[in-house]
């Protein structure tokens, strides 16, 4: 029986080829699996995170997987918990940060003199302390709480987005389309809105979810710094900090350690293939190499 | 005929730091006038597109005039543009188009500016001989042909009463150039607007301009009539222009070639600035410009 060419390729065919490469696939099954877990943490989790009734720092055994800390909760229920704390605060943040970094850049691109000087100015002010001190320092200004750390992440966050979006935009508004959208009477407004701002999405979204597991980590080392969560919450940050005056139980700090780990490494793998699907030039390295 | 566009005396400078400035446009004139086509001609490099860049606002004058329907140019800033009876093609069908939207909306937008309701995206594709379903297609489905037809049809929809073509043909396959070409002209007009044909195919000018300017070095030196300047060439560099066209009579006659290349705008020669590659150069163009029209050559100084 003859088969159509055509129809031969399956689901896993119609993929992207680089979709289809082994770090592409492992990135989005581990993302995909701490984002169940955040979600449904309650009933996944055995044990109450905050419960203290267990046996106190007990290593991982059948009833305890990751075995329990020094006040006797159980790490496994807590670094589910965990993910519910981290996960969505990173979004968030990067989301934020795309959000203002990107509308800065964007302007600073477009309307040029002043408003470039003032915002890139702006940034390079930041960009000139290291990241992790000026957050520390910002987080410590406006007091210890998860909020204020996320607050601090972002003011050092944003200029990456904002000198990304100017570049892009810088290449793109001389372009002649959008000249011809001005000629046709379009305020700069629209003409950033309709004819700039989609057609510099891409890179920027490469650039967003590969920040997502810098976020992550200054996140959680702020927590550690205990310039973030507060103790009783089960932030992985705070649950390395607390298992590291229990150094010879290992669990205690093992385990948040590679939750921190896998988000990061899940995230950067999937902007990594977020880029390489979207640069041309890669997407046909890989499909050489694939044949 | 009443004037369109009024050109005196322009000078658009291009200023880089750390580079001298390069006059692209050096104290240029040219008129339009309303329902005419006027063809603009010049080797690469001459200040041709620095040109009409100025006249829709897109370049700034450094001094000189130039006037739309009585009203002066201003350059476009951040503001919107409210003189929308100029509008432009541009050189690269690839780069004219939002990637980004459908076609029938970027057209759209041109019949906004017109305040027209009556005629819809499809009309202005079925002008430029498209289909009409190609509204609702995105630019990447399309040819480089198609999209300048596209292009066209947004810069009809606004009903510019003069239109703009920035070597709108110089990017296509010879195939598509005349028939884009003629489409402009036809379109500019039946609907009674002037067209301003920038290209440096003297031979697809002379099919559809009424009158042909020949620019060098940010100068215009020679305005005509379009057969009497392909029948009887005054200035040099016109006769140098029209005898690089290749002639496929079957003797195998190769066109002659005009010795030299354009030199640097921004260090322009003494004189005449014609002078170092003129054939028929003389004493006097060493030494003065001859600043007058409608030949600018000493041979022809009117008297």
């Amino acid at each position: 029986m003859r088969r159509d060419p055509l129809a031969r390729k399956g689901l896993l065919g119609r993929l992207p080829q680089a979709w289809r490469q082994p770090l592409a696939v492992s990135g989005v099954v581990i993302a995909v699996a701490w984002l169940v877990i955040a979600v449904a943490a309650p009933w996944l989790a055995p044990h109450d995170p905050l419960a203290q009734e267990l046996p106190r720092l007990a290593p991982p055994g059948p009833d305890h997987w990751f075995g329990t800390d020094q006040l006797g909760r159980d790490i496994l229920s807590r670094v589910m918990h965990g993910a519910r704390v981290s996960i969505p605060l990173t979004l968030a943040l990067v989301a934020l940060s795309l959000l203002i970094g990107g509308l800065l850049g964007a302007c600073a691109g477009y309307f040029g003199r002043w408003v470039d000087e003032t915002i890139m100015r702006l940034a390079d002010l930041v960009f000139a302390f290291p990241t992790v001190i000026l957050a520390m320092v910002v987080a410590a200004a406006l007091g210890a709480s998860l909020t204020n750390a996320v607050l601090a992440v972002l003011v050092v966050a944003w200029p990456a987005y904002a000198r990304v979006t100017r570049g892009l935009v810088l290449g793109v508004r001389e372009r002649e389309f959008v000249l011809s959208g001005r000629l046709l009477g379009f305020s700069a407004w629209r003409s950033l809105r309709v004819d700039v701002l989609p057609n510099v999405t891409g890179p920027i979204l490469v650039l967003a979810t590969l920040d997502i597991g810098t976020a992550l980590l200054l996140l959680s080392g702020l927590s550690f710094l205990g310039l973030g969560a507060k103790p009783p919450s089960p932030e992985w940050g705070a649950m390395v900090s607390s298992g590291v005056e229990v150094f010879d139980s290992w669990w205690v700090a093992t385990f948040p350690g590679l939750a921190i780990l896998t988000v990061v490494l899940a995230f950067n793998f999937l902007g990594d293939t977020l880029r390489d699907a979207l640069d041309p030039r890669t997407a046909r390295a890989i499909k050489e190499r694939a044949l | 005929m009443s004037s369109l566009l009024k050109i005196d005396d322009l000078v658009v400078e291009h200023r880089t730091p750390g580079r001298p400035v390069v006059r692209a446009v050096a104290g240029a004139s040219l008129e339009v006038r309303a329902g005419e086509v006027v063809g603009l001609v010049g080797e690469s490099g001459c200040g041709k597109s620095t040109l009409a860049r100025a006249v829709v606002g897109l370049n700034r004058a450094a001094s000189g005039s130039i006037s739309f329907e009585g009203t002066p140019v201003t350059p476009l800033g951040l503001r919107r543009r409210t003189m929308t009876g100029v509008q432009m093609v541009f050189q690269d069908p690839y780069a004219s188009l939002n990637p980004r939207r459908r076609v029938g909306d970027q057209i759209a937008d041109g019949l906004r500016v017109a305040g027209d309701a009556t005629s819809s995206p499809a009309d202005l594709l079925e002008r430029v001989g498209l289909p009409r379903e190609f509204a609702s297609r995105h630019p990447h489905e399309f040819s480089g042909g198609q999209r300048q037809r596209i292009a066209i049809a947004r810069a009809l929809a606004a009903r510019p009463r003069l239109l703009i073509g920035d070597e709108p043909i110089s990017a296509l396959d010879a195939s598509a150039q005349s028939q884009v070409a003629t489409l402009m002209r036809d379109l500019a007009v039946s609907s009674g607007a002037g067209l301003l044909f920038i290209s440096h195919d003297l031979s697809v000018v002379r099919l559809i301009a009424d009158r042909i300017a020949v620019m060098y070095l940010g100068r215009i030196v020679e305005v005509g009539d379009t057969a009497e300047v392909w029948a009887e060439p005054r200035h040099p560099y016109t006769q140098a222009l029209l005898g690089a066209i290749p002639k496929p009579d079957g003797m195998g006659v190769l066109p002659a070639e005009l010795p030299g290349d354009v030199p640097d705008p921004a260090d322009p020669p003494q004189g005449c600035r014609f002078h170092p590659r003129c054939p028929l150069v003389m004493d006097v163009c060493r030494v003065k410009e001859p600043e007058f029209g409608p030949v600018a050559c000493w041979l022809h100084e009117p008297s």
